[in-house]
């Protein structure tokens, strides 16, 4: 990032940790915990320990960090070497990007960004459609469908969580991860010793990865004799159920079907249906207990937008629940093919113009590089 | 009667006097008879058989009494060879009695439910004839299983609970079963032993020295291989996924079963019978005639038994080891 729009950024960044205590929740533990961050064009300091809330804001307004991390683990010396620091447990967390949901609607607000020309053009290309130099890079903005689709995967995973991992919604915290995805955390007792072996083993249970017919009744050889799971039984058995029948009125008539077609025929369904009944986490981060996660209310310096809590996951907008930087206009240069919505206003789309435009929508241009300070 | 089942949760010390006996007393050759009893169940163990006591346990102070004195022949002798394949098979033994004790009736449920609670920490509880545990406690075990059916979404979960059979609940527990019993011979202080056991000691010294064959390891054998044959040689537990990969790997540079077959001898539980139809299986000789192949350095990686070294650049399964010449640049 230019000199000068990461002045501008890490301003606007500075005045929000000012003006927004409140919004930087005490993570529990706060002493167990390993903090990391990042400033802008430096590398990652981590193996920090934090003993308390005030220390963490002094260490917010004093670094003004890009990005603040926090592990879901808790250690007995969290500033130590990582084989030091004596792991007692960690929280257990889940991370859904819209990037990861192969969506139809990606192209229409993907923008591919010339490093030679300066270029941006709209969907996805190899090369500059410019000056065809191959130094592109994809970004994506703010898209209403992702946010949506994303919301789907959180309301699969929490009704997981609840009926077969016996997690109680109330004790589900849901954050918008401040870019295009939620970041979903667990702090159970009951599942805060598991090792990297057994959150893998368990993140493959919420995305359905590894189902055999066996499981679900079907038999590989005299597969008439087969007995499938009905409507209504609890966890996967009732989900496949559902997934391959529809409704009761239907079931007989399909269940006969799927035991004619045999058993390597029922694998292939299994397998089908994992998209659709599964949730799409992303396993690396449910497995990785030395994690540092984005931390709650700090900024995301992708976007610019804020890691915050979806209370009402219905209701919430990130683009502008989690839009929180200051609103003063400021004079950029902004290149961006498609119009971006934040705060319900649309800014752009812009071609190379120098625009007048509130903080927040300045800084979440610069952030995926379509705008610059002037 | 139930410590004659599970005679490894008998405090020795105490039990022998509460029956008001010493070891001084067991050297008698009025006992021999209970020396050889004990000498035999270790080497029905070493060759990796199950001890079978009479089925009824119609004295179950010899039962008891056999295994505490075996366990003092094997600190006598110091063989880990000899006290590992003992402990795994008495585990197995404690398996079976678990198994039954858990399928017979609710009136034998207690002992058994209060075993796997108080030795391992795994609450479990019974709904209609299913033993139900947490599904935390069943990860930190069944993760270390390589069958898919022990994956957790091939299970009967809810409410944070996952639904088992009686024979499910106890395999579940059996490696930590062999450990505690493992941990309860080494935690024995080796007593003043009677002369009269002195013969059985040398006896099993000599039976050890069956299990120590030199095993000629080529250098050509890529790291994985050959931390697999290391820990066949030392008599400890190779997971079914590593005898997997040995198999498949000497196979794949032409070995026959017949070379194979002697190099899985030191596992803890042999059983020359077993080991020749999986060993055929594999080759594809008998059942559907698949032969299975070498699996990935990805595979291996991910089940810990990837122990990779400079010279397995470039190869991504252990069967291209030495055969691939390294890039160039690389």
């Amino acid at each position: 990032m230019l000199e000068r729009d990461a002045a501008l950024v890490e301003n606007a960044i500075k005045e929000y940790y000012f003006n927004h205590h409140d919004l930087i929740p005490v993570p529990p533990k706060i002493g167990e915990r390993e903090f990391g961050y990042q400033k802008f064009n430096g590398g990652m300091t981590r193996h920090i320990a934090i003993r308390d809330i005030k220390e963490l804001h002094l260490l917010l307004m004093r670094e003004t960090p890009s990005d603040v991390y926090c592990s879901n683990a808790y250690y007995s010396f969290p500033s130590m070497p990582m084989a030091e620091k004596d792991w007692k447990g960690a929280d257990l967390i889940f991370d859904i990007d819209a990037k990861d949901l192969a969506l139809d609607c990606r192209p229409s607000h993907s923008v591919s960004r010339c490093g030679t020309c300066g270029n941006a053009a709209q969907g996805r290309h190899a090369a500059c459609p410019s000056c065809a130099s191959p130094k592109v890079e994809s970004v994506s903005v703010a898209c209403r469908n992702c946010i949506d689709e994303s919301k789907k995967e959180v309301a699969k995973l929490a009704a997981i969580l609840d009926g077969d991992l016996g997690i109680s919604p109330a004790d589900v915290q849901v954050y918008f991860s401040g870019n295009e995805g939620f970041h979903i955390k667990v702090p159970s007792p009951a599942y805060e010793s598991l090792g990297s072996h057994e959150r893998a083993d368990l993140v493959d249970y919420v995305m359905f990865n590894g189902a055999i017919p066996e499981a679900f009744g079907m038999r590989r050889q005299n597969s008439a004799k087969s007995s499938l799971p009905e409507l209504g039984e609890p966890g996967w058995r009732g989900r496949v159920a559902s997934g391959i029948f529809g409704s009761r009125s239907r079931a007989q008539k399909i269940s006969r079907q799927v035991v004619l077609e045999g058993y390597a025929a029922f694998q292939a369904r299994l397998d089908g249906l994992k998209k659709t009944i599964g949730a799409r986490v992303d396993p690396k981060v449910t497995m990785d207990v030395h994690r540092i996660f984005r931390l709650e209310g700090s900024i995301n310096s992708k976007s610019g937008l804020a890691k915050v809590r979806a209370q009402d996951l219905a209701s919430f907008d990130p683009f502008t629940d989690a839009c929180l930087l200051g609103d003063e206009k400021v004079e950029v240069a902004a290149c961006c093919p498609v119009p971006v919505r934040l705060r319900n206003k649309k800014y752009g789309p812009y071609a190379g113009e120098r625009v007048s435009i509130p903080k927040y929508a300045a800084v979440y241009l610069i952030c995926k590089g379509l705008a610059s300070a002037v | 009667m139930d410590l004659a089942k599970y005679p490894f949760l008998a405090e020795a010390g105490a039990y022998l006097r509460d029956k008001g006996f010493n070891l001084e007393q067991l050297g008698h050759p009025d006992w021999a008879p209970l020396v050889d009893k004990a000498y035999g169940r270790i080497v029905v163990a070493s060759s990796g058989q199950i001890y079978g006591s009479d089925s009824r346990l119609e004295n179950p102070d010899m039962e008891i009494l056999s295994f505490i004195v075996a366990v003092i022949l094997l600190k006598a002798a110091s063989v880990q060879t000899l006290t590992r394949r003992f402990a795994l098979a008495e585990a197995r033994r404690a398996e079976r009695y678990l198994q039954q004790d858990l399928w017979s009736s609710k009136k034998s449920l207690d002992l058994p439910l209060k075993i796997i609670r108080e030795l391992f920490g795994v609450e479990v509880s019974v709904e209609s004839d299913e033993f139900v545990i947490r599904v935390s406690d069943y990860l930190k075990r069944a993760v270390h299983f390589h069958e898919k059916e022990w994956k957790l979404v091939n299970r009967r979960v809810g409410s944070g609970h996952v639904r088992l059979t009686a024979h499910e609940t106890v395999r579940l527990i059996r490696t930590e079963l062999g450990q505690y019993i493992n941990s309860r011979i080494q935690a024995v202080s080796l007593p003043q032993i009677p002369e009269a056991f002195q013969a059985r000691v040398r006896d099993l010294v000599s039976l050890a020295s069956r299990f120590s064959d030199a095993v000629v390891v080529s250098s050509d054998y890529p790291p994985c291989v050959k931390h697999a044959i290391e820990v066949l040689e030392k008599g400890e537990n190779l997971p079914h996924s590593g005898r997997f990969l040995l198999a498949t790997f000497l196979l794949s540079r032409g070995q026959t079963t017949d070379q194979i077959a002697p190099l899985f001898k030191n596992a803890p539980d042999y059983n020359e019978r077993i080991t020749r139809y999986q060993l055929e299986h594999i080759s594809g000789a008998s059942g559907r005639g698949t032969k299975y192949s070498c699996p990935s350095c990805d595979k291996l990686r991910s089940e810990n038994l990837c122990f990779a070294v400079p010279e397995c650049d470039g190869v991504i399964n252990p069967a291209q080891f030495g055969k691939r010449r390294p890039r160039p640049n690389a």
